[in-house]
């Protein structure tokens, strides 16, 4: 099985895992970081949001062998102290009802945030609707990125 | 605020109760019995009569144990601020801990709405005994009567200036007689109670910590996937598992009753192994399609076998007196549950005991059910249960739990399976499928007589909620109801039942309310205050509430005011609480399209203002995202939809605004995890009856004319 290094959140990880893996179990099975979440596996919900080169990756269906030398970005290494101003938003707004898409939404709007630091509620609207939220927390989801954008 | 999993055994630790301190016992389901003092060692010894504690340690730490498990319905957070606000504590200093499964526990499930109305009064009585205790040492201490002294904030304090904080007072206050007579406070005191408190795991959420049962991992653990029959009414004839285990990290396939395990040293290597699997299956029993289904919902409704679910006076006669007669019927699909983290358990079976770990919304009957499963007694099966990443009534089902178990065992490994989506949306256990035919007799005066409800489903048990409104209301009524037993699993999903009869029975009304030239509104109210001159048999709901949701929906809704917008009204009551909404509707280039929608709830005391607004808002885009866009059929006995691609939720620029109103009447709570959701297709498929002059008579809504060129 080939070893891969990959630059996880600003630190290099090593991984012995087949070239299909995707990246989404190398995180969770292989390197301990479980927040990235498996919904669907088929780029439908975005559960799986990760960074790879900055941009919003839905980890479940990439390849670790595509990662290469482009550094990931997961929820853990978002912000240092959990106060990236998404993060605090979420808890400001209450977002989250189970909790388990959230980590997902966090990073699709952080991509978003990072490109375009003031969205306007279409942009947030058309970036947002990729992300399932079983529990229906839409309505927040949007006030909390409007809000951490306000705040940036 | 913090919080963390906790065995009872750890209580004591985690609970900072190093230095002595004050610990109160009380008993989960006994909502007579008072609070007693434990002793730390009785805790530790895990063995006494108590399910719930409360501690104030020497450095003020408040904990608090809460026992249900958690899925979103925010009762981690509700659950302490109904103590804290009795206790008079400093939130601040509050800490929560999730107890896992305890023997003592009898209602530690969740499901029904019943959480909050459930402990109400138990867990006032507990704070409320707290701080009468800590009075009462402050009193002893400094020498003044108790009724001189009074508690605010986490601090005991008398008039002459003397003041102490609780975790200075918890250990003289262990010394004091635990009063029996405490006094609740009055509601109009409350500071903690029906304000906004965030959730008290937000932080761990926003930051991706291990909250879930698919975030745990154990050194040694393996990893498997099941494959079961892809179709209802197949069985398990014969497995090739050779290509599966010649791949790499797969550790064994194992066959157990009509599944096949793979089992292996990762999920993806599982994931993959398990695609080369040669399975075949052979009848077992019909195989059904929605086509068959179809057809047996009309046969049925004319010729089936029905139970009399209700019946009062004489329809035959009002029908035949009629001057009018309405019928209507409405179909809901099935649906699938699809919480966003599939199923999914950890079991570790050994010599000496079970080991397992997990989301269920019955703890208690995961354990029974893996106990029989493997002939192991209860007190030798441990269960820790972790978030549950959204339940709606499928993890009150425990089969991936003993399937976890059942490999555990087979395997003699720690073990832990994970469903696939496909495996959660293709695996049963979904809404049923169910047909309504609703008939209602009126007289010359547009006076509604006579009415009938018939519902026709597949393994839907009783379709109807016979002693629901209109019942009650109509002097001649007759309910009943017929079950097409079949292979495809159903079972409990978020308001089961009235998730799909109140969208059909909130259209039929307004169906009968235009036929009686009345306005919708009116039509319900005029009802209701004939139900209460002169009630007809039995009535389970309260009439003066139901009054107030509607007369409250109408005024904040500008009922009738607003020419530019077509508005739908539904009122339904479920799980003791009463939810009108008005869905707006305004057409966009020749397409209906719901703006808005008002939600007036009336669930007696908001305990948390916040949880309870998502309680409400989650239910109202559940309701409508499922109404509108959700089906899953069936052909050849499998599920046709398999994943997201296919089964469609809603999605962010899909959701209407809603506002949110709560009657203010001082009840003790009623339930709020459900109620929301039921009325929200009726309000919107009146509102697009409104708009266009056609009734939606089936869901998913977009599949309808109505929608033609937008799906
Ligand atoms: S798990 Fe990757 S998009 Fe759903
Ligand atoms: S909060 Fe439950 S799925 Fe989004």
């Amino acid at each position: 099985m080939p070893t891969y290094k990959l630059q996880i959140n600003g630190k290099m990880l090593q991984a012995d895992v087949e070239a299909d893996t995707p990246l989404l179990w190398v995180l969770r099975d292989h390197l301990g970081l479980v927040g990235t979440k498996y919904g669907c596996g088929i780029a439908q919900c975005g559960a799986c949001t990760v960074h790879v080169n900055g941009g919003a990756t839905r980890s479940c269906v990439y390849p670790v062998s595509a990662v290469g030398s482009s550094p990931v970005l997961t929820i853990e290494g978002l912000s240092e102290k959990g106060d990236h101003p998404l993060q605090l938003a979420w808890d400001e707004v209450d977002v989250a009802q189970c909790g388990y898409c959230q980590a997902g939404q966090i990073m699709t709007a952080a991509a978003l945030l990072k490109k375009t630091p003031k969205p306007s509620d279409e942009d947030i609207a058309n970036t947002m609707h990729g992300n399932i939220c079983r529990c229906g927390a839409y309505h927040r989801i949007r006030e909390a990125v409007k809000l951490a954008s306000t705040k940036a | 605020m913090e919080n963390v999993t906790n065995s009872r055994r750890d209580f004591l630790k985690k609970s900072a109760m190093t230095g002595g301190g004050l610990v109160l016992g009380f008993n989960w389901f006994n909502v007579e019995a008072a609070p007693v003092i434990v002793a730390d060692s009785a805790i530790a010894a895990g063995n006494i009569g108590f399910n719930s504690y409360l501690s104030i340690a020497a450095d003020g730490i408040i904990t608090i144990m809460s026992p249900n498990p958690e899925l979103g319905q925010n009762i981690m957070t509700s659950f302490p601020m109904v103590v804290a606000e009795e206790l008079e504590a400093d939130w601040t200093k509050v800490k929560v801990l999730q107890a896992n499964l305890d023997n003592k526990f009898q209602r530690q499930l969740t499901g029904g709405s019943g959480a909050v109305p459930h402990s109400w009064k138990l867990l006032r009585t507990a704070g409320a005994t707290a701080k009468a205790m800590l009075i009462q040492a402050a009193a002893q201490k400094w020498g003044f009567p108790a009724a001189e002294c009074s508690a605010a904030i986490g601090f005991v304090t008398h008039p002459s200036g003397k003041k102490s904080g609780y975790g200075d007072l918890a250990e003289a206050a262990s010394k004091v007689p635990v009063p029996t007579d405490v006094k609740l406070k009055d509601r109009k005191d409350f500071k903690i109670i029906g304000t906004r408190v965030r959730n008290v795991e937000n932080k761990k959420i926003v930051t991706g910590k291990p909250l879930f049962g698919m975030d745990v991992y154990r050194e040694g653990m393996l990893f498997a996937m099941v494959q079961r029959p892809e179709s209802f009414g197949m069985k398990l004839k014969s497995v090739d598992a050779a290509a599966a285990k010649a791949m790499p990290g797969i550790v064994d396939v194992v066959t157990f009753k009509n599944n096949v395990a793979v089992v292996g040293k990762s999920t993806w290597q599982v994931m993959k192994a398990r695609k080369l699997l040669k399975v075949e299956y052979e009848k077992d029993g019909a195989i059904e399609s929605t086509d068959d289904h179809n057809k047996l919902f009309l046969s049925l409704m004319d010729t089936g076998t029905a139970t009399v679910r209700r019946k009062d006076g004489d329809v035959d006669a009002a029908f035949k007196n009629a001057a009018k007669v309405v019928k209507g019927e409405y179909q809901c699909p099935f649906l699938s549950h699809s919480p966003m983290e599939p199923m999914n358990f950890f079991a570790d079976v050994r010599a000496d005991g079970i080991e397992l770990i997990g989301p269920t919304q019955t703890p208690a009957g995961a354990r029974s059910q893996v106990s029989k499963l493997l002939n192991v007694p209860e007190d030798k099966i441990t269960l820790q249960l972790t978030r549950l990443g959204g339940g709606f009534g499928r993890r009150l089902q425990n089969d991936y739990a003993l399937e976890a178990a059942e490999v555990s065992s087979l395997m003699k490994a720690p073990i832990k399976l994970v469903w696939s989506k496909e495996d959660d949306m293709t695996g049963g256990v979904y809404r049923p499928a169910v047909r309504y035919r609703f008939e209602a007799a009126l007289d010359a005066s547009g006076n509604l007589t006579g009415y009938k409800l018939r519902g026709v489903g597949i393994n839907s048990g009783n379709s109807t909620r016979e002693n629901n409104f209109p019942s009650g209301a109509v002097d001649n009524l007759l309910i009943d109801s017929v079950e097409h037993k079949s292979p495809i699993t159903t079972g409990a999903w978020r308001a089961p039942i009235t998730n799909f009869l109140a969208y059909a029975e909130q259209s039929f009304l307004d169906e009968v309310a235009q036929a009686a030239g009345k306005d919708p509104v009116a039509f319900r109210l005029e009802l209701l205050e004939k139900a209460k001159a002169k009630p007809v048999g039995d009535i389970r709901y309260d009439i003066n509430r139901m009054i107030g949701v509607i007369k409250l929906a109408a005024e904040k809704s500008g009922w009738g005011k607003n020419k530019n917008v077509s508005q739908g009204f539904s009122v339904y009551f479920s799980h003791a609480s009463y939810v009108a909404q008005v869905a707006e509707v305004e057409m966009q280039s020749g397409m209906p399209v719901v703006k808005k929608i008002f939600a007036i709830a009336d669930c007696g005391q908001v305990v948390n203002l916040g949880g309870a607004r998502q309680q409400v808002m989650g239910g109202v885009v559940d309701g409508f995202g499922h109404a509108m866009y959700s089906k899953l059929s069936f052909k050849d006995g499998a599920a046709e939809q398999k994943n997201y691609n296919t089964y469609r939720l809603i999605r962010m620029k899909e959701i209407p605004e809603v506002e949110t109103h709560f009657v203010d009447n001082g009840i003790d709570p009623t339930g709020l995890g459900e109620p929301a959701l039921p009325p929200t297709g009726g309000a919107v498929a009146n509102a697009i009856f409104k708009a266009t002059g056609k009734r939606l008579r089936s869901q998913p809504f977009i599949d309808q004319d109505v929608f033609k060129a937008i799906s």
